[in-house]
């Protein structure tokens, strides 16, 4: 069906990682909390987890959520060849015009199906911390065992700083989608029923 | 995510499911212990009173990443080593109690039980075991908090001790007893591997108490609660022993 934006395999990946992404980062920052390494902890009261040995149960099974859904998104987009044609080329100078017309309300959203250069940088952008937050991931829980990985990521230390950007990334990639979302509703149907 | 936009009658109900669940075993209770009960029913869908449920299942896949762990693991890949210079002093005090709490054991009537699927029973004195073959390495421990610091252990290759005490090769699992109450377990190929020792001294000194007197064992490839100190006994069989933490809730193989 040539109405059809998004394919169930899209729709079905898309919650699953959002559901994964929201479980990692509520589990994550009960885990930072047992050691933080800025000078602030997240308010027990939104994490998730109740302890550390709790959280990590969440976290160390949300973690194949991730991984499943994320591959199969990746992988999906890649072979069909979706990955080129919606997501590139994003050029910067597309992405400051886009902006520009996105703060001056003058973006225009006829086609759900189509992103604008500040979408297109943002789907990649989050793809990256995705790949990032995995492979420090990796590191954090069998460093031993990804010797490579941990030369590449600064060490066992610097991963973990990594894997707190990522979720950084993440958290400020979730709200600006959110409220996009609620800006332009419309949006969200296609998500739900693929039109 | 604000509790206070829960609906007052989901409210009342979450208060209800609340009071319940306090009466129950403590054990039940970890998954939600003071996260808010709201962020926990809109982030899962449904009351706590499926949580037990979901205590099993997150249970359940931690079993499986015992497994995966145990797929991992290369018996020859060894944890990075650093210098001297890269020790962390003073190197942290950690358990599962105050430092004040730490136990004294007298090291002259010392004796090492051993016992389970081996060969030779009799009890370690500590001259004994300062008799084997000593080594020594400068390693990272990481906690699971997340924190980690290095130090240097030096003892006997426990492999070499398993073989001495005609220990079974082809058991699963070796279990520890501490003087402290600590109980922990661990995997025979993490066991044979050439970085696991029981350790007899820290930083070239006899290891003092707050670091496992008389004797800790100490592996670059485990996380910190996998690493028992104040052992009193060691025993190898085919059944998983569990451990303190890892039967409250923290991942078995713990490895890194």
């Amino acid at each position: 069906m040539s109405t059809v934006q998004k394919p169930v395999w899209l729709r079905l990946t898309h919650w699953l990682n959002a559901v994964a992404i929201v479980v990692l980062t509520l589990s994550g920052w009960r885990i930072y909390n047992a050691s933080p390494f800025f000078d602030f902890s997240f308010d027990r009261d939104y994490t998730l987890g109740g302890w550390l040995g709790g959280a990590l149960l969440w976290h160390f099974a949300a973690m194949w959520l991730l991984g499943a859904s994320f591959a199969i998104y990746l992988l999906a987009n890649l072979v069909g060849g979706r990955l080129w044609r919606q997501f590139l080329p994003v050029s910067p100078a597309a992405v400051v015009s886009d902006l520009v017309a996105a703060l001056s309300g003058r973006l225009v959203h006829d086609d759900s199906g189509r992103y604008n250069a500040v979408q297109k940088l943002a789907y990649l952008g989050v793809m990256v911390l995705s790949v990032l937050a995995i492979a420090s991931g990796l590191v954090l829980w069998k460093s031993v065992q990804f010797p490579l990985l941990r030369t590449l990521l600064g060490g066992y230390d610097n991963a973990r700083v990594v894997h707190f950007l990522a979720m950084a990334g993440f958290v400020a990639f979730f709200a600006v989608h959110v409220v996009m979302v609620a800006l332009v509703p419309k949006s969200l149907l296609p998500m739900i029923r693929g039109r | 995510m604000k509790t206070d936009q829960t609906p007052s009658r989901e409210r009342a109900d979450l208060l209800k499911e609340a009071e319940r669940l306090i009466e129950r075993t403590p054990r039940r209770l970890f998954l939600t212990g003071a996260v808010s009960l709201g962020g926990l029913a809109m982030l899962t869908g449904c009351s706590p009173s499926a949580e037990p449920r979901t205590e099993r299942f997150l249970r359940a896949v931690s079993r499986w990443n015992d497994r995966v762990q145990a797929g991992l693991f290369d018996p020859t890949r060894l944890a990075p080593t650093y210098p001297e210079s890269m020790i962390t002093r003073p190197f942290p005090f950690n358990a599962f109690y105050k430092e004040d709490r730490v136990p004294h054991v007298d090291g002259t009537d010392y004796r090492l039980e051993v016992s389970g699927l081996v060969a030779d029973r009799h009890r370690w004195s500590l001259e004994e075991l300062r008799a084997l073959p000593q080594t020594s390495q400068v390693t990272r421990h990481i906690c699971v908090e997340g924190w980690s610091a290095i130090g240097k252990w030096g003892g006997v290759r426990f492999r070499t001790f398993l073989e001495r005490i005609g220990a079974d090769l082809t058991a699963s699992f070796i279990g520890f007893k501490c003087s402290d109450g600590y109980h922990t377990s661990i995997d025979m190929p993490t066991a044979l591997h050439p970085q696991t020792l029981l350790t007899l001294t820290y930083d070239g000194e006899v290891l003092p108490p707050r670091y496992g007197f008389p004797m800790k064992l100490r592996m670059p490839t485990k996380l910190g609660y996998k690493n028992p100190k104040h052992i009193t006994a060691i025993y190898v069989t085919n059944t998983n022993p569990g451990g303190y933490w890892e039967d409250l809730g923290y991942n078995w193989f713990g490895g890194s």
